[in-house]
């Protein structure tokens, strides 16, 4: 343990951490307390008065079956997309180390989805996939799929998976370079000295070093998957067909800015916050026990 | 157990550095073949593809009389020791040594024989179930000995694995080291840049400089008979003093024994110089006056730094000395001590 900064003034050290404070009350308790008191109250249809009604928000919202699908929805879509975004970049990092002449371009290259707007990749992806005039989805029905997201819930589902881990890939695969140029090569020359055959060391070896990395990117991806995927899934589906698609977040906009049931959506993203401190906990009360820093 | 062969053994990486330009080495089987030289020399690289961790350009290496140059590190049945353990970071201390025995498919129970055994040996067995990070130096060290030894390969590779102790433990695993190495009768290739180590553990002594083999032999004889000026330089500590001559004279020389003719350099250990010697030892001899520049008293014995005949030299005195900086002495080297030196650097 460091020795601790001891401050002889009494002001400075409130006033050094001031904007961050100002920042976190502002942006973060401050809202978080109006969403808490507006889950709390209920409108009247044309928004000129409300009236305080505890926790029946809470109540009809948890017993909504249109609710308990979105649950559903966003279980699915986040485990799919954090699987898919970081299996795939963990594969195109591991080839990218075998890569010896334009390494640097392909790894630059790798990157760029990442600088493209949610809402922009998910325009890309539609367009792609769009039954009657993607390219790609050209090629589905060639292949012999009844290619239509429009109408089929499982296939849109897969669409924006592939949307959202599209983008995601590109900063897992940054992540997981950095991981791999971490490991020693001394390492995996020792493993295979000791007759361990690439498959082998790269579960053996590399893969149990890399847990560090692949943590830290599935609390990461988790949380991209629940919050930032609003853009793709607004574009792409716009959470549908039917209600196939509409994740936590996506009906929390859909009833308070389209529909107006302020209170529901309230009482909902209270709860969707709940349910991602409770993940991330639980990811650090758990996880992060298997994994084995340096 | 095995033997190992280079033959003309050489090593380009792409862009054309050579780093090893074609070495013969014969290692008979059981011995303990150190390779030594300034870093850059190719010793490291050479290593490396008796592993198989490089590939060979040119020439054949082969291991019990098997060339192996098309074989990769995994089917060698090698066992190497780095600089830095490589030891497996998130497995225990018996994992560690059970990783190799488990690759190949060796059942439970004789791999917890083996392991145990092993950590006996080299006091290990109070910490076996350790992660590396848990050990000292000294232990991690004793660990990766083990993951060599419990394989019971054919060769133990070893690439200067004591430059990261300190130099009392250094010294107390150069003689474990040796004692294991014999009791258990494995060829061993040992890198390093320490010329004591070379010299202590070499039953055959490799000195390597500029992708060559300088000189190969018995660690004595190679001290006793340099090969060229920069294996005398190499070997030994302080190193042997050279003194240029011109044409056939050593300026400032007191008194100069016959030169062989074509000696572009005359060459003498500290420890052969005898300070204030009287004239009938010095018949025949090397006799020079030194003005002292420098004293050090080590306790044993005493280097003093000196200029004479328009070079450096050291000289060693046994004990501790009266001498003081600034002091001229008449320092006498015998004939048969004297080494002459071409003007390619080689022997004469």
């Amino acid at each position: 343990m460091s020795p601790r900064v001891v401050f002889p003034n009494k002001i400075l050290p409130y006033l050094l951490v001031a904007p961050q404070l100002a920042i976190t009350l502002i942006f973060f308790y401050w809202p978080a307390s109006q969403a808490l008191r507006q889950s709390m109250l209920r409108e009247d249809p044309f928004g000129l008065s409300s009236k305080f009604v505890w926790f029946a928000n809470f109540k009809k919202v948890l017993s909504d079956p249109n609710y308990l699908n979105s649950i559903q929805v966003t279980a699915v879509f986040s485990i799919a997309t954090a699987a898919v975004a970081m299996g795939t970049a963990l594969l195109l990092a591991v080839m990218a180390e075998k890569v010896i002449r334009g390494r640097g371009v392909y790894r630059t290259l790798m990157i760029w989805p990442y600088a493209v707007a949610p809402a922009i990749a998910g325009m890309l992806w539609l367009f792609l996939f769009n039954p009657s005039i993607g390219s790609l989805a050209y090629g589905l029905r060639w292949l012999g799929i009844n290619w239509d997201p429009l109408l089929d819930g499982e296939q849109a589902m897969a669409l924006v998976v592939a949307a959202a881990s599209w983008k995601q890939i590109s900063y897992n695969f940054l992540f997981f370079v950095a991981g791999l140029q971490a490991i020693p090569k001394t390492l995996i020359e020792a493993a295979a000295i000791d007759g361990a055959k690439p498959t082998k060391r790269f579960w053996t070896i590399v893969f149990p070093l890399l847990a560090p990395t692949t943590f830290f990117l599935l609390v990461v991806n988790t949380v991209y998957a629940f919050f930032d995927t609003f853009g793709i899934i607004h574009a792409v589906t716009g959470g549908g067909p039917g209600k196939a698609t509409e994740t936590l977040v996506y009906k929390v906009y859909n009833d308070g800015f389209v529909n107006l049931i302020l209170g529901d959506s309230a009482a909902q993203s209270v709860i969707l916050m709940v349910i991602v401190i409770a993940l991330t906990a639980i990811q650090f009360r758990y996880v992060e026990k298997k994994v084995h820093y340096g | 157990m095995a033997t190992v062969d280079l033959k003309d053994v050489k090593k380009v990486y792409p862009g054309g550095v050579e780093a090893v330009k074609g070495v013969s080495i014969a290692i008979p089987d059981k011995q303990l073949c150190v390779l030594v030289g300034p870093s850059g020399c190719g010793k490291s690289t050479l290593l490396r593809m008796i592993a198989g961790l490089e590939t060979i350009s040119a020439g054949t290496c082969s291991i019990d009389g098997k060339v192996v140059n098309a074989i990769g590190p995994t089917e060698r049945d090698i066992a190497m020791v780095f600089q830095n353990y490589a030891l497996y970071p998130h497995m225990k201390v018996y994992d560690n040594m059970a990783y190799g025995l488990r690759n190949r498919g060796m059942p439970k129970d004789e791999i917890d024989k083996r392991v145990r055994a092993t950590a006996q040996t080299l006091e290990l067995a109070h910490l076996l179930e350790r992660r590396p990070r848990e050990l000292s130096g000294g232990q991690r060290q004793r660990v990766a000995m083990g993951r060599a030894i419990v394989r019971s390969p054919k060769v133990f590779l070893f690439d200067e694995p004591l430059s990261n102790l300190d130099a009392k433990l250094r010294g107390q695993m150069r003689v474990e080291i040796k004692n294991l190495q014999r009791q258990l009768g494995v060829t061993s290739v040992y890198v390093t840049h320490d010329q004591l180590e070379a010299m202590t553990l070499a039953d055959v002594l490799v000195v390597m400089n500029a992708g060559l083999v300088e000189q190969l032999g018995a660690p004595l004889d190679i001290y006793e008979k340099p090969a060229s000026t920069f294996v005398a330089s190499f070997i030994g500590a302080p190193p042997m003093n050279l003194l240029p001559l011109r044409s056939g004279q050593l300026e400032g020389a007191v008194s100069l024994p016959a030169i062989p003719t074509n000696a572009a350099t005359i060459g003498f250990r500290p420890e052969d110089c005898e300070v204030g010697a009287d004239g009938a030892a010095a018949e025949g001899g090397l006799r020079l006056m030194a003005r002292v520049q420098g004293v050090e008293p080590v306790g044993a014995e005493s280097f003093l730094y000196c200029e004479a005949a328009g070079g450096r030299i050291v000289v060693r005195v046994p004990g501790r000395t009266a001498v003081a900086v600034g002091d001229q002495l008449p320092v006498l080297t015998r004939r048969e001590k004297l080494h002459f030196f071409g003007g390619d650097g080689k022997r004469v």
